[in-house]
């Protein structure tokens, strides 16, 4: 055998980008690097970095880390929006636009790819990692370590994803690779391989989370707090990590299979030998449904704590909004196949489907309505989380109705694959999941960082979204009309298309603005964060138990265990005190806490090398990073050595320190 | 909001790591679940080729099962051992589990070996695709346990039974179970039903 070819597999000079875009592409991501390594040396920062943000087990900083990556993540993401627009735009009749098809291609898997797994995704663990175990009274999640190891992993796929721009290609099968054109006789190159291990090694990370949130909200809350007196948040957070649970494995097994398919050259899902491509359709929607409302739960978990809030009102409906969120748990696994009602199921099936799709209205609509019914009668601060609130509604509701619409197997079959189908899920996804997390992010900045973010700048960026959201993909219903179906790199100058699809590149621009307004709000909020300080720990007038401690929060959370009688605990807690109720001197007690552990990053590392040496045939590596992710775990499991102690003197010092600050700040 | 002496907050009792293992438990059966529906959509689409009733040595299969019921078994008696805290018993009982295991992975690879050799491989057929990758994904657990479980053996030599070590072999022994559990389905679905 080839020695060159033992060691690099199919890995050579040819993989380097050759195309204009992709080259920039590369370049301002491998520049963008070396910039901010540069200013970390510059800074003296790196051991910093390595001891209070690298290897930290603490969730709070674990989530901060997802949403930094989530963040860079989404300007990705959002320039392949922007190429995709400005393609569909330009390549009308004899004009073939700013990109060849095959680039095209690559753009818009990488777009849906990044937006679901890197962007979606890692808001929402950042933001549960943030707030989860201090709304529920805790010093950390269930499993920190293990936590660290699921920031890691998705860590891996983002690099995994971002490294296809440079070596290499990236997937031109659609963000989920529908068989047999992502089988290798049709996709012979590395760009699905690529696709399928950024997938299965984040994949893996989410479901980790997913079985340490359970557990963390089943084993670990305050003393007191019973399942129904948890803040909604928690509650959407639970239903979540159950959905996360059951669908992840028939990811991981969906992949698995498809990646034997064009490794081993076995016959799952190819259309010969007996293959079955409509098997992994069918799967790979049996996990993809259910992941939307993985992603959208959390979101309506966030407005309603917000809702709450600010109309200084008790959530309506508390009760039924747990019903809902657990009968959309139930029917979200009842749906899958209205992603196919073309398949050919046969009327009945089809029907079937389409009712309980319907039917999922039904829990949603008693969600929108309590929302609106805690703001009735409530005393309304227009903040700019709430801002977000509203946009959502608006929002939101509209994208409900299409894709009730889209649940009628007759419609469907005449919008199916058209961009009336894309234009739906943009304004769900964006509507619901995008604006929940700003929204989220807005709310709980002061607790973490210790100052509030500019409420001016943050309104002005939320009104952007909504326009462009509007301009955006208004257009995209009326084309999915006439008949424009999704991923189309060239059409003919006829019917008046190009108007529209010029109209919708406005739209993200528009967006680009709200995201360009986001940055700035940030970087003006650090720079006059002493106008914006949190003195309080309780910058809102919040009701649960997050917001009774000092902002930013410190790193063991609670000084004292908080006891819990109430549903809104810390809202009756300041009641009680306006009307006299005196506080009583705490009583301190040593507390352990996770030691710092670079092992998750190791074992991030290593998985790395497994996918890497697969998706280039460089089998030594890949067998390599096996044996390196198997010694990091017995290194670990073996290890007794995990936690360290604050003594009760130590701690009673650092919390009085903390109560002064914020008295004489 | 008044504050209570409650236990050390971040002290792990074992419920908390057993619930969370048991729900990896859990997420590993829907991954089998999965393999398991692929199977049953593929195992008629043999492509010209010979189907399960052809290709499955019953006595062998059959030898397979109760070699691996029965390291449930031992492992069993290795879990009433630590409760004895006796750790020569423990040793003992894990290397029997050990052997067992080894044994049953060796019978599996070679009836792997013998379909492959006579042209029934993977590639085969959808069918046999199904039928490699659902077996193979056990006989890969099966490796890991035999993995854990020489490390266990290797940390009770070094550590003698801690709380560490007896809580890691709880988890061990109900992974262990688990697979005991999925073989039966394996057993029952793939080999009974395909030769019926």
């Amino acid at each position: 055998m080839d020695l060159l070819e033992f060691i690099f597999g199919r890995l050579s000079f040819d993989a380097l980008p050759k195309e204009m875009i992709t080259i920039g592409g590369a370049l301002t991501m491998v520049f963008g690097a070396l910039f901010v390594a540069a200013v970390i040396t510059y800074l003296k920062r790196w051991k910093w970095l390595w001891k209070n943000w690298l290897t930290s087990l603490d969730a709070k900083r674990i989530g901060v880390m997802y949403i930094v990556v989530a963040v860079i993540m989404l300007l990705r993401g959002g320039g392949d929006a922007l190429l995709i627009r400005a393609q569909q735009a330009t390549s009308v009749g004899d004009s073939t636009g700013v990109l060849t098809s095959d680039t095209f291609q690559q753009i818009f898997s990488a777009h849906g790819t990044i937006m679901i797994f890197f962007v979606a995704m890692g808001l929402m663990f950042g933001l549960i990692n943030l707030v989860l175990p201090l709304m529920l009274g805790k010093r950390d999640v269930a499993f920190p370590f293990l936590n660290s190891v699921s920031f890691w992993l998705f860590t891996g796929g983002m690099v995994m994803i971002n490294l296809s721009l440079m070596l290499g290609e990236f997937s031109a099968a659609g963000w989920l690779a529908y068989p047999p054109l992502s089988e290798l006789e049709y996709s012979p190159g590395v760009g699905v391989d690529y696709w399928i291990w950024a997938l299965q090694i984040a994949g893996l990370g989410s479901l980790f989370s997913g079985i340490n949130f359970l557990v963390t909200i089943l084993k670990d809350r305050a003393p007191g707090m019973t399942l129904m007196k948890m803040p909604i948040f928690a509650w959407s957070v639970l239903v979540t990590t159950i959905l996360i649970i059951f669908a992840f494995p028939i990811l991981t097994a969906t992949l698995g299979m498809l990646s034997l398919d064009r490794l081993m050259g076995m016959h799952f899902f190819t259309s010969d030998f007996g293959g079955n491509p409509m098997m992994y359709i069918n799967l790979i929607w049996a996990w993809g449904h259910p992941e939307v409302y993985i992603l959208i739960l959390p979101a309506f978990g966030i407005f309603s704590e917000v809702v709450a809030t600010f109309s200084r009102k008790r959530l309506f409906g508390y009760k039924t909004m747990v019903a809902a969120l657990f009968a959309i748990m139930f029917l979200s696994f009842v749906v899958w196949l209205h992603h196919f009602f073309t398949m050919g199921g046969g009327a009945n099936v089809n029907a079937f489907f389409g009712i309980t799709t319907m039917i999922i209205a039904i829990p949603t609509g008693v969600k929108v309505f309590n929302w609106l019914f805690t703001m009735y009668g409530g005393r309304i601060d227009f903040k700019s989380p709430m801002t977000w609130f509203l946009g959502f509604i608006v929002t939101f509701t509209i994208g409900g109705m299409t894709g009730v619409l889209m649940a009628v197997p007759a419609i469907d079959f005449q919008v199916h694959n058209s961009l009336f189908l894309v234009a739906h899920f943009h304004n769900v996804i964006i509507g619901g999941v995008v604006f929940g997390y700003f929204a989220g992010l807005t709310y709980w900045f002061p607790k973490i960082f210790g100052f509030k973010l500019n409420e001016t700048i943050g309104k002005y960026a939320s009104y952007c979204w909504m326009t462009g959201f509007m301009v955006a993909f208004m257009p995209l219903y009326a084309l999915g009309f006439m008949g424009a179906t999704r991923r189309l790199d060239h059409y003919d100058d006829i019917g008046g298309w190009q108007v529209l699809f010029i109209v919708a590149g406005m739209g993200v621009m528009i967006i680009m603005l709200g995201i360009a307004l986001q940055l700035l709000q940030l970087g003006v909020s650090v720079w006059q964060r002493k106008k914006n300080i949190d003195t309080t720990g309780d910058p809102w007038n919040g009701r649960t138990l997050e917001w009774s401690v000092p902002s930013p929060a410190p790193f063991y959370n609670f000084a004292v265990t908080p006891v819990v009688h109430d549903r809104d605990p810390f809202w009756t807690a300041k009641q009680a005190i306006a009307k006299g109720k005196i506080v009583e001197k705490p009583t301190y007690q040593d507390i352990h806490l996770p030691k710092n552990s670079s092992i998750g990053m190791f074992i991030a590392a290593f998985a790395f090398m497994i996918g890497f040496g697969l998706v280039w045939y460089m089998w030594w590596l890949a067998i390599l990073g096996l044996l390196g992710v198997v010694t990091c775990i017995i290194l670990r499991t073996t290890s007794e050595d995990t936690e360290y102690t604050v003594t009760a003197a130590e701690l009673e010092k650092l919390d009085m320190a903390n109560k002064n600050k914020e008295r004489f700040a | 909001m008044n504050s209570v002496v409650t236990k050390a907050p971040h002290e792990h009792d074992d419920s908390t790591t057993k619930l969370g293992f048991w729900i990896y438990l859990m997420t590993d059966c829907v991954l089998f679940a999965t393999l398991f529906a692929t199977y049953a959509v593929l195992r008629g689409n043999t492509y010209g080729g010979p189907g399960g009733s052809e290709l499955f040595d019953m006595p062998f299969v059959l030898a397979e099962t109760l070699i691996l019921l029965t390291s449930s078994f031992t492992s069993g008696l290795a879990m009433l051992a630590v409760h004895q805290k006796n750790v020569r018993q423990i040793v003992v009982w894990l290397a029997a589990t050990f052997a067992l295991g080894a044994a049953f992975l060796g019978l599996e690879l070679s009836e792997f070996a013998k379909l492959a050799g006579e042209g029934h491989s993977w590639q085969a057929s959808a069918f046999l695709s199904a039928f490699f990758t659902l077996v193979g994904t056990h006989g890969l657990h099966i490796t890991a346990g035999l993995v854990w479980l020489s490390v266990m053996l290797w940390q009770l030599r070094r550590k003698g039974l801690t709380a560490h070590t007896s809580r890691q072999l709880g988890l061990f022994s109900m992974f262990w179970h688990f697979l005991d559990v999925v073989w039966i389905f394996i057993f029952t679905i793939v080999y009974l039903m395909g030769v019926a």
